[in-house]
């Protein structure tokens, strides 16, 4: 864990509700699937976003406005600074993607699967994307996972754009792994019609982000886990619904 | 020169910041980020007979100034505690460390405090008779003056280190509890745990909480805890541990003028992970400005007549 101070390059609407922020600062000990805890003013408890891109010296977020933390975040300007705590949770492991690892992100899910596609990339694996939405005014980066190479797909729910349904309508490809992030019942439909293992990111509400509340913990087949420590990641084959 | 020593029944710190329990887990996580040996002492996550998982999430709110926490006491039980995690805590921590122990029952009480006692790193007994977040046990053995009494001591009769009871502000009249505690052998008062309160979702209409009510703490408390420690230092003679939305040296100094002999300090370390380091080293600079040479001169400073 580190704390840094971040300073904002760009915060832009990229679609409905949905901003993208560049940050310049340290990323030492950043890895895909980890997550950074944002200080913000006037909040007491840091907000936790996924690490959507880096490189060794910028961070680029994606967030979806929420509440009150996450509208102010979208209006900040370029220039101001953002405390973070970074280096957060154990990240996905690349290891056991075999070579066709797919790739299924939801709504706010999506970011973390952004860097994933490239850290797999980067180990010779061409991955597969499925991008979910409501709808197709909140749809983003399908552009951004092609250019890496990624065959990707994108459903909507209401059919505005691309296939119409979930995530899972989508999931009938033949795949060797996969990683998913996103609403919970998007994780619990992705785990039914899973037909290999997988690695599953989780959200819950968090005190600390770094292990030492014991504020966000869940059961799982091998003992009690904190999800900003021992997750948020967690694999198919440990996971208590 | 200042001088930040204090004592706490013959146990000397080389400051009065404390680490408060269930915010600073066994201290890895905040020694991996600093060298937590510059700390007075710390009180590690109350620790009960059984392991427990504590309550279904979500167990944290936000509020104004402050959260909401109903963790109900996770903790991986005595057994563990004392032959997994004292052990990799001395590692880390090469000072005396406050065991917090909590209990569903006066025997499990006892029984926790016995076995505590005799670890050579712990320094000082807390007795959480004060947590909000778990049914049948924890507050309710905090919130009447006999039953704060009976675990007393139960605990003081099976233990040699100092025993601080750690006292409930959900109750009409502390005072009369930390008078009970003393009473009946406490060595001193541990105050304030967490406030009982609640959030509401907007949009499903429901608790923020699984366990629908939750501690509060952070600054919001600070004066309520402050008035608090100001009463029981009217009453009591013992020394008193104080807490409750402690954030910057200042507030240290406020809360020794009040009365307490040593502070802890919880929910900051959350947000600010570096928090209680950054207290430890304000602390002679904010002395020397308020011409504050031993911090044990100004405990109950605020008092007069
Ligand atoms: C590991 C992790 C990674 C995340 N990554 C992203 C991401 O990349 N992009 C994105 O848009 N969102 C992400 N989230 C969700 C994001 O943290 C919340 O949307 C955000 O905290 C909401 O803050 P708010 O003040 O706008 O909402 P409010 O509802 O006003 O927040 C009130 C409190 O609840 C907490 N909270 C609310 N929703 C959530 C949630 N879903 N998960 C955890 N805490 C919550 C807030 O942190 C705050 O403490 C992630 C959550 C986690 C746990
Ligand atoms: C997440 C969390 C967990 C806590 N767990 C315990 C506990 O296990 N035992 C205990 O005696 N107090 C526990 N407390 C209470 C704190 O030790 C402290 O009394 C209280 O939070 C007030 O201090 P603060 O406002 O500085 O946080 C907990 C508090 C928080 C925020
Ligand atoms: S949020 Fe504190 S332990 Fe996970």
């Amino acid at each position: 864990m580190y704390n840094v101070d971040f300073k904002i390059i760009s915060n832009r609407k990229i679609a409905k509700n949905t901003f993208e922020m560049t940050l310049s600062g340290d990323t030492r000990g950043i890895a895909p699937g980890q997550f950074v805890n944002l200080k913000l003013d006037g909040f007491y408890l840091r907000r936790p976003i996924s690490v959507c891109d880096y490189t060794p010296d910028t961070l680029t977020l994606i967030y979806k406005v929420v509440g009150h933390g996450t509208e102010a975040m979208s209006k900040m300007a370029p220039g101001e600074t953002l405390d973070a705590l970074t280096g957060l949770g154990n990240g996905y492991d690349t290891s056991r993607s075999g070579d066709r690892p797919l790739l299924i992100g939801g709504g706010a899910g999506v970011p973390p699967m952004y860097v994933l596609a490239k850290k797999l990339l980067a180990e010779g694996k061409k991955s597969t994307a499925i991008l979910g939405f409501n709808s197709a005014d909140e749809a983003f980066y399908e552009a951004e996972f092609k250019a890496l190479g990624c065959e990707t797909y994108v459903t909507t729910a209401d059919g505005s754009y691309g296939i119409r349904g979930f995530v899972t309508d989508a999931m009938d490809l033949d795949y060797t792994y996969f990683y998913t992030c996103g609403p919970e019942p998007m994780l619990r439909a992705v785990y039914n019609k899973s037909v290999t293992s997988g690695q599953f990111s989780f959200e819950e509400r968090m005190g600390c982000g770094f292990g030492a509340c014991m504020g966000c913990t869940c059961k799982t087949k091998y003992g009690h886990k904190r999800i900003c420590k021992d997750g948020p990641v967690l694999t198919r084959e440990e996971i208590v619904w | 020169m200042t001088n930040t020593q204090v004592t706490l029944s013959g146990l000397t710190l080389s400051n009065p910041v404390i680490p408060a329990s269930g915010t600073f887990g066994y201290g890895y996580e905040f020694a991996e980020i600093y060298d937590i040996n510059c700390l007075g002492s710390f009180s590690f996550k109350g620790t009960t007979r059984e392991p427990r998982f504590g309550n279904e999430p979500p167990r944290i709110a936000e509020t104004a100034s402050g959260m909401l926490n109903a963790v109900g006491l996770q903790n991986p039980g005595i057994d563990k505690v004392i032959s997994e995690e004292l052990p990799k805590l001395r590692k880390v921590f090469r000072k005396p460390v406050v065991a917090n122990i909590s209990g569903f029952s006066i025997d499990e009480y006892a029984e926790c405090c016995e076995r505590i006692d005799k670890e050579e790193g712990v320094g000082l007994i807390e007795v959480n008779i004060s947590c909000p977040n778990v049914h049948c046990g924890g507050m309710s053995f905090g919130t009447s003056p006999e039953s704060a009494a009976e675990v007393t001591r139960a605990v003081k009769a099976v233990t040699s280190k100092p025993v601080y009871m750690k006292l409930s502000p959900n109750v009409t009249d502390i005072a009369a509890i930390a008078k009970a505690c003393e009473d009946a052998g406490a060595d001193g008062v541990s105050l304030i745990n967490t406030l009982m309160g609640m959030r509401i979702d907007l949009r499903h209409r429901a608790p923020v909480l699984r366990n629908v009510t939750g501690g509060l703490s952070g600054p919001a408390v600070f004066p309520v805890a402050l008035r608090m420690v100001w009463q029981v230092y009217e009453a009591v003679r013992i020394p008193i541990i104080g807490m409750g939305g402690v954030a910057c040296a200042e507030d240290v100094i406020e809360m020794m003028l009040a009365g307490a002999t040593a502070v802890e300090v919880g929910a900051a370390n959350l947000v600010d992970p570096f928090a209680s380091k950054k207290i430890v080293e304000e602390l002679p600079r904010v002395m020397e400005r308020l011409h504050i040479e031993n911090l044990t001169d100004i405990i109950g400073g605020a008092h007069h007549g």
